[in-house]
Order: C-alpha cells, then sequence, then structure tokens
C-alpha cells in the first residue's frame, strides 16, 4: 500500500490523542453533498443531493449512488474520486467472498470489509484517510440493514442517518419523523422531506439521486421518472397540509394540538388526500410534552396507516 | 501402485428422510502392512456438517486441519454456522488453491442444510465437486462402494434403516478391497441427534 518512498505513515498522533489527518478527512465529509438513509422495516432508502457544478453537466452521466451487489447499495459524502476507488475495492472483496462460498456476502461482512480497507490507509506508508464517508443499505438474510462508514474505519449501524453539509439539521428532523414501523415508501417520502430541509434552490428528479431496496432484496437507483412521481406526492402532502392550517413549524404544530377546531379540519382533508394519510401521524404521534385529549386521541387511531 | 492407494480407505454416505449417514472404515496401512484398526477419516465441522476423507492419511488430517482452522475463523466473523453448500465450496477453493501440487485426498462431505434438508457431495483431489441426491463414495473401495449402494440404496429412508443400509454396504465393500477394512465408523445424524456407531466385520 502506498509509495515505496514512504514507508512511514502520514497519519500520526497528535500530543492531545488524535489523529489529526482524520480529523481533517471528517471535515472534507462534513463539506461535502448531503446525503443521508433511512432503514424501514421492508427495506433501505439512501438519498443524496446531486449537485453538478454547471447546467452544462451531462447530469445522467453522474451517478453518485452505486451497486457493490445485486443486494447492497453505497452513498457517499466528500471527495467523489475517493468514493469510486472504495466502490471498486468493494466489488471486488463482495465477489471475492461469492467465489469462495458461492454465497452472497453479507451486509455486515462488506462493511467490515470496507472499513478494514479505510483504516488501512491511516496507517500504512506515503497515503492518506479516505475523504468520504459511506451509507452502505442492504438487504440479506438478516433483514434490512444501513451501516455508516468513516474515513478512520469505524463503522455503525443506523437506523437512519445523514452525511454533509446539511448534517445536524437533517440529524434532528429524522430524529423526530423516524419511526420504528415505517414503511420503504413512507421512509422515502420522508428521505425526500429530509432533504429538501437544508436544499439551496428547487429539488427536482434532476439533482438529487434515490437508491432503494426491498424485501424483494434487489438494489435500485429510482429513475428520474419514478423521482418525479415521489416528488409530487410530498408536494401533494405538503399543499394539503398548508390549506388545513398552515402547519409548517414547531409553535404552529402546537396550536394544532391544543387547538380544536383547526385539528378537526386537519384530519377531514387528510381524509381526502390519497396517499399522504400517514402525513398526520408525525405531528402527532412524536410531538413531546404536548398532551392530547382523549377525543383527540380517537382521532390519530381512526388516520393510523 | 498410485499415491491414492497408498494408505487405503473406503467411505461413503446416504441420504436418508431428513437426516444423513455418513462411513468410513478403520484401516491405516502402509501399502500391504496394516499399523493402525482405529484411523479417524470422518470428523465433524459443527453439528451439522461432516466431512471424511479418504487418500493419503497425512493430507486427511492436514486438510482436516485447514478446514477447521477456517470454519472457526468463519463461526466468529459471520456469527454463525456455514451451510453444508458453503462448505463444500470451501472445499473445493481450498483444493484447487493447489491444484498443481494438490492434496492427494478425496472428501465426501454431509450436511444438513435449512429445513432439515440433507446434503452431500464429494469431489476429486483438486476440487472438481460431484453432488448427488442418495450417495457419494470415496477411497480404494470406491468401485466395489458403488456396486453395493446401487444395489441397496432406497429413497427416503428412517434413520435406523439408513444406518443398516449404509453399514451393509460399507462392511460388504471393504470385504472386496484388501487395502481397507478392518471395521467401520457410522455417524447417523438426524435434525435433533448425532449417532456415531462402531461397526465390527471382517478384521482382516
Amino acid at each position: 500500500m502506498g509509495d515505496s518512498q514512504y514507508s512511514f505513515s502520514l497519519t500520526t498522533f497528535s500530543p492531545s490523542g488524535k489523529l489529526v489527518q482524520i480529523e481533517h478527512a471528517l471535515t472534507a465529509v462534513g463539506s461535502g453533498q448531503t446525503s443521508l438513509g433511512i432503514k424501514a422495516s421492508n427495506g433501505v432508502v439512501i438519498a443524496t443531493e446531486k449537485k453538478l457544478p454547471s447546467i452544462l453537466v451531462d447530469e445522467a452521466s453522474v451517478q453518485k449512488i452505486q451497486h457493490l451487489t445485486p443486494n447492497i447499495g453505497v452513498v457517499y459524502s466528500g471527495m467523489g474520486p475517493d468514493f469510486r476507488v472504495l466502490v471498486r475495492k468493494s466489488r471486488k472483496q463482495a465477489e471475492q467472498y461469492n467465489r469462495l462460498y458461492k454465497e452472497p456476502i453479507p451486509v455486515t461482512q462488506l462493511v467490515r470489509e470496507t472499513a478494514t480497507v479505510m483504516q488501512e490507509f491511516t496507517q500504512s506508508g506515503g497515503v492518506r484517510p479516505f475523504g468520504v464517508s459511506l451509507l452502505v443499505a442492504g438487504y440479506d438474510d438478516k433483514g434490512p440493514q444501513l451501516y455508516q462508514v468513516d474515513p478512520s474505519g469505524s463503522y455503525f449501524s443506523w437506523k437512519a442517518s445523514a452525511m454533509g453539509k446539511n448534517v445536524s439539521n437533517a440529524k434532528t428532523f429524522l430524529e423526530k419523523r423516524y419511526t420504528e414501523d415505517m414503511e420503504l415508501d413512507d421512509a422515502i417520502h420522508t428521505a425526500i422531506l429530509t432533504l429538501k430541509e437544508g436544499f439551496e434552490g428547487e429539488i427536482s428528479s434532476k439533482n438529487i439521486e434515490i437508491g432503494k431496496i426491498g424485501a424483494d432484496k434487489v438494489f435500485r437507483v429510482l429513475t428520474p421518472a419514478e423521482i418525479d412521481d415521489y416528488l409530487a406526492e410530498v408536494e401533494e402532502s405538503a399543499a394539503a397540509t398548508r390549506r388545513t392550517g398552515k402547519i409548517g413549524n414547531e409553535e404552529e404544530e402546537s396550536k394544532m394540538m391544543t387547538g380544536g377546531r383547526n385539528y378537526t379540519r386537519l384530519s377531514i382533508d387528510s381524509q381526502k388526500v390519497s396517499g399522504s394519510v400517514c402525513t398526520p401521524r408525525w405531528f402527532f404521534s412524536r410531538e413531546r410534552g404536548v398532551k392530547i385529549s382523549p377525543s383527540h386521541h380517537l382521532l390519530i387511531c381512526f388516520h393510523k396507516r | 501402485m498410485s499415491i491414492f492407494e497408498y494408505n487405503g480407505s473406503a467411505v461413503v454416505a446416504m441420504v436418508g428422510k431428513n437426516c444423513f449417514a455418513i462411513a468410513s472404515d478403520r484401516r491405516l496401512g502402509v501399502q500391504l502392512q496394516t499399523i493402525a484398526t482405529d484411523f479417524q477419516r470422518i470428523s465433524k465441522i459443527h453439528d451439522r456438517v461432516f466431512i471424511a476423507l479418504s487418500g493419503l492419511a497425512t493430507d486427511v488430517q492436514t486438510l482436516y486441519q485447514r478446514l477447521v482452522f477456517r470454519h472457526k475463523l468463519y463461526q466468529l466473523r459471520e456469527e454463525r454456522d456455514m451451510k453444508p453448500e458453503t462448505f463444500a465450496s470451501l472445499v473445493s477453493a481450498i483444493l484447487y488453491e493447489k491444484r498443481f501440487g494438490p492434496y492427494l485426498c478425496q472428501p465426501v462431505i454431509a450436511g444438513l442444510g435449512e429445513d432439515e434438508k440433507p446434503f452431500i457431495c464429494t469431489m476429486d483431489s483438486i476440487g472438481a465437486k460431484e453432488l448427488a441426491k442418495d450417495f457419494v463414495v470415496s477411497g480404494t473401495a470406491s468401485e466395489s462402494l458403488y456396486g453395493a449402494c446401487e444395489a441397496m440404496y432406497k429413497p427416503d429412508m428412517e434413520a435406523e434403516e439408513l444406518f443398516e443400509t449404509i453399514s451393509q454396504a460399507l462392511l460388504s465393500s471393504v470385504d472386496r478391497d484388501c487395502l481397507s477394512g478392518w471395521g467401520g465408523h457410522v455417524y447417523v445424524v438426524t435434525p435433533t441427534e448425532i449417532k456415531e456407531r462402531i461397526l465390527k466385520g471382517r478384521m482382516d
């Protein structure tokens, strides 16, 4: 690994016990485009912004979400070229495993091997750490799984996670919206909303990329047409909530909880809007510190998906 | 004399109803001289996968140690046991690694897979897998074993009947082979238990 001129590692400890190069790598990741992943009960979705430097770039040729195996996909935040190299190495490792055992590689094993490669680059001569964090989404015998791998080589399993520019906002948003029994379509909906939160400019199927894997264990990157469908659905449910009392921020949501009249109107309207029945649940199921009277509770149960 | 016939061996595995049986002879010889009558050819990889190796005894032992090593690491890394099909693929890969200086043994692998479905296979010394639905044989007595098994085998036998069948097939075949014999060692494996039995045949 690395040039023969340098047999010593360029990643060395600072007196405070930190590996400064890795911290810098994480900064590089933090200034990369936002990406996120959500694990649903029956699948995983990963998504990313696809901001291109100019309108002249052929957006169809840019693929930020890649397959590692037919049932494992990956997205990144950080440096694109480093990502390409890692994808190449991971694909090779997955295929080596398959050749040896004639079995598709389990997600945890692939994540571990990839993380090992990333760790090697923090402890070898003449190389620098990778400037990417990966979100690996896969579905194997253990069910849907989502892992984040950092430049240091550490990996974590997440129920929902975000990386890149807008990470703190996105994570707060996800913490509020995430539910254990979310289904894949809900998760895609939530992913789009999360991306929208910190998006500069108009969100469209040309400047985001979404990949999903369901119980069929086939990882797919959504086509622009499919993304357009989901975006339309998001718009519809956003418009619906706007019509019924302008729910947009916390204050107004709390008002909705306690103001009986507004609450009733919301329920009725969401009945009319198809495909967004899931929406009311977010506002009412996870808000903290707001008391719900028994009558409100009845309405919530009535509208549960 | 071929190097495969240096030590002498007879190994057979059969499929029953949600169970399998794997059997071997017990003779270890150096050409015509018998030097041991309790040689262990069948080894347990885990409760549901067994491997029996025929051929040169030193390679039998070394290969077994290598396979146990690989399986233990797999268990630690993946936190699960290997499926029999996966194990067979691993053995095939390890044997082919030594394509131009091979391990001089032919393995017989038997295991219970998903849904208690029995799995058997054999391979040659460089890893060519041969899957079978009924029985597989290996060793110096293989030709006799083929004949005996073909005659005596029935599909979907229960554990006890399977034991009888495989024992008769083994003992009658090793009687026709001067390099194998001195009793038999039979494992009958069902989803709930492993029965190990020693057979007493013609002690010659």
